[in-house]
């Protein structure tokens, strides 16, 4: 019953209800995130990725079945996206509306996207948030794996190629969703995700894994400028 | 062992859960790995030698005693007991190999003779075996029966034992040396450890010394009531209690394993531990009946609870779930799955008033493959999900004639129940499934571990030489990595669905 105990409105069943952020009058910022004040910022000892850019959330249907995230993916997909990376305060029109990037710092091991929309008046509900970060390694590392968690489904790519693709009502566990075994170049490496949220608390974690499914370290993330 | 067994070897088809080959044996040794090769000794003419190349399929390979000048015990084994060639044990020590073995006249006059070698592999050049005499004898007179050696090296200070007896009095202890094989101090008095029972021998796990006896009757077939009973001390010397405390040398003893099914009359324990969090220990049944009453070897996994062995069970055929320890989650093929029963409404929790009484209804029917398999895709991936009981979660694991096996149990395949879709290692260490061929990458090796859960390992990987094991390395995604005794990732619960 998470989700009718996070309701503001009693009685709407989990998938009908559209219980948002914006319901709320005075919204505080998050104190888990906060504006980047450095050009690159290091994972952190456990390899947690910190620095993303968080498109402000769409609305798609909810439904996180392997085929209905499917769907919302593709409905809410960015033309050209996988070619281009976005930068901080960049606008873009996607199903009919004006949605902005932030660039964001977690203080936290996890991005909580229920924070970041939350002070935006932005839906948290049946809504899909964009992520990407770009990872700087400083030499070429084989047989990594991009080990992620996220509430709900996911889809993620690495270097433009599809890693991971989690499905279902689901909370954020490190380490839930983890790619093949993979390489990463040295220099950046980009990685983009696409987060599906029927209703309550929604928010990620990411980090990559060595060949001995240990956290790696020394990376760091640049976001453009 | 108080009668002579003549073992008789045969040659059986491949069962579901037993060893294949000829294993025919009584009072097998402790099954010894040595050169790649496992074997094992039994009571019979000079010794009856069981040898297998994977622990799963075994031969009959002659005797020991046929290395020896006139085939028998030497001369002083001879003069303590008589000449016959019972009930053996085994073990390494450094480069040598001691072989006990029981040479009783009329019981209990017996005596335990040593032979010493450096191969137990009968096609090298340095096979052969030496006569070490008699170790221990008892004079036919004495609460002592000098038959059924069972020899422990202890791991915690190089330390080496023997324990004997047959049911005319005590279980003994000596101690030995472990350069010779011979008695340390023939001048100390044996200490009886336990009484009224045979085929003893020591084992160490985790700060206890456990002796394991076998209780019951012998060498009467399907009417042999053969038990084993284990108890455990703290200190090599005893004493030894059961878990409701009896001292072994008042009869106490807590059954570690018992007749089960169609294999009567478990006996003559032997631990066989394959490193890794993985033991197994070696038994003869007096009599399985599939195999037409005779007494066989079996191997069979070893478990630990609350400080006790547990005699574990072969892996049945049939359908499971194959859960992860790490997470709980189930292995799946990477397909949308269906609710079982169909895709139903969203309960209503009241938006109009309070919601309906729920009604029970008839029982929803198992979902099958042909139901929901359709439109899955002839190859694909695997993932980890929790377990909702679909299609795509139910493994049917089966063992594959022909393909070998390893200490104790044959390769299987792993099969969505109804299809064709096998569970396969790929090249670069992942996992796919796809139609069955028959190749290794697609055969399993499934140990049971000492907790109870299973390491799953392909017989071999496209390409490499690795040994790689099951692996949850993310609550939704299993791969294939080394495996790590210390870590939950590698086990995994096989269940019924």
């Amino acid at each position: 019953m998470r989700r009718v105990l996070t309701a503001l409105v009693l009685g709407c069943t989990a998938s009908m209800c559209t219980v948002h952020a914006e319901q709320a009058a005075t919204r505080p910022a998050a104190t888990s995130l906060t504006r980047p004040k450095s050009a690159t910022l290091p994972v952190d000892a456990r390899g947690f990725i910190r620095r993303w850019l968080v498109l402000e959330p769409v609305p798609v249907p909810g439904m996180l079945t392997e085929s209905a995230v499917e769907e919302a993916v593709q409905s809410a997909m960015i033309p050209g996206s996988m070619d281009s990376l976005p930068r901080d305060s960049e606008v873009v029109t996607l199903r009919n509306s004006s949605v902005t990037w932030h660039a964001l710092d977690t203080v936290n091991y996890n991005l909580n996207l229920y924070h970041f929309a939350w002070p935006l008046s932005k839906p948290t509900s049946n809504v899909l948030f964009w992520v990407t970060t770009t990872v700087d390694s400083p030499r070429e590392m084989h047989g990594v794996r991009l080990a992620i968690g996220s509430n709900a489904a996911s889809r993620w790519w690495l270097n433009g190629e599809r890693v991971i693709a989690l499905n279902d009502d689901r909370q954020t566990v490190v380490d839930d969703g983890v790619s093949r075994r993979t390489t990463l170049r040295k220099g950046p490496n980009v990685i983009r995700a696409a987060i599906v949220n029927g209703g309550g608390a929604t928010d990620f974690c990411a980090r990559f894994l060595d060949e001995n499914d240990q956290p790696i370290t020394g990376l760091s993330i640049s976001l453009p400028r | 062992m108080r009668a002579l067994l003549l073992c008789v070897a045969a040659t059986f088809a491949l069962r579901a859960h037993a060893l294949d080959g000829e294993i025919a044996i009584h009072d097998p040794s402790t099954v010894i790995a040595s050169g790649g090769r496992y074997y094992t000794y039994g009571t019979g003419n000079g010794l009856p030698v069981l040898v297998s190349d994977d622990g799963w399929t075994w031969r009959r390979a002659g005797s020991l005693m046929s290395a020896l000048p006139g085939a028998k015990p030497g001369p002083d084994v001879l003069a303590r007991g008589g000449n016959n060639t019972w009930a053996p044990d085994v073990i390494r020590v450094g480069e040598k190999f001691y072989v006990y073995y029981s040479a009783p006249a009329t019981q209990p006059r017996a005596a335990i003779g040593l032979l010493v070698g450096r191969t137990l592999d009968p096609a090298s050049p340095e096979y052969k075996w030496e006569d070490g005499g008699p170790v221990v004898w008892s004079d036919g007179i004495e609460d002592s029966n000098a038959i059924d050696p069972g020899v422990l090296l202890d791991p915690t200070d190089g330390r080496l034992w023997l324990t004997y007896g047959s049911y005319f009095g005590y279980i003994r202890l000596v101690e030995l040396d472990p350069k010779t094989g011979k008695r340390r101090d023939g001048r100390r008095a044996p200490v009886n450890i336990a009484v009224n029972a045979e085929a003893s021998v020591l084992i160490y796990h985790d700060g206890w010394y456990y002796l394991l006896v076998t209780h019951g009757s012998c060498c009467v077939g399907a009417s042999s009531t053969y038990n084993i009973r284990v108890g455990r001390a703290r200190r090599v010397t005893g004493p030894y209690l059961d878990n409701m405390g009896i001292d072994m040398l008042e009869g106490g003893g807590k059954l570690f394993a018992g007749s089960r099914g169609r294999q009567i009359g478990p006996g003559h324990f032997g631990l066989l531990d394959l490193g890794e969090g993985v033991q197994k220990f070696s038994i003869h049944y007096e009599a399985d009946l599939d195999r037409g009453g005779i007494s066989v070897l079996d191997i069979r996994p070893l478990l630990w609870q609350d400080g006790w062995p547990i005699a574990g069970t072969h892996l049945e055929a049939g359908t499971y779930t194959l859960e992860s320890a790490r997470t709980g989650t189930v292995l799946e093929l990477a397909v949308q799955g269906t609710p079982v029963g169909g895709l139903r409404p969203r309960r209503s929790v009241g938006v109009n008033g309070p919601p309906p009484e729920p009604r029970p209804g008839p029982p929803i029917a198992d979902q099958e493959a042909t139901d929901v398999a359709a439109n899955w895709p002839a190859i694909t991936d695997i993932r980890l999900a929790p377990a909702m009981l679909q299609a795509q979660q139910k493994w049917t694991i089966a063992p594959v004639s022909g393909a070998g096996g390893y200490p104790g149990a044959p390769y299987f395949r792993i099969t969505i129940a109804g299809t064709e879709r096998s569970l396969g290692a790929t090249a670069d260490g992942e996992l796919i499934a796809s139609a069955f061929t028959g190749a290794p990458e697609q055969l399993w090796r499934i140990d049971q571990l000492t907790d109870g859960s299973y390491r799953i390992s392909p017989k071999a990987i496209p390409g490499t030489n690795e040994s790689l094991a099951l692996s949850a390395v993310g609550s939704s995604m299993p791969t294939l990595t080394r495996f790590d005794p210390s870590s939950d990732r590698q086990r995994w619960f096989i269940r019924a669905p």
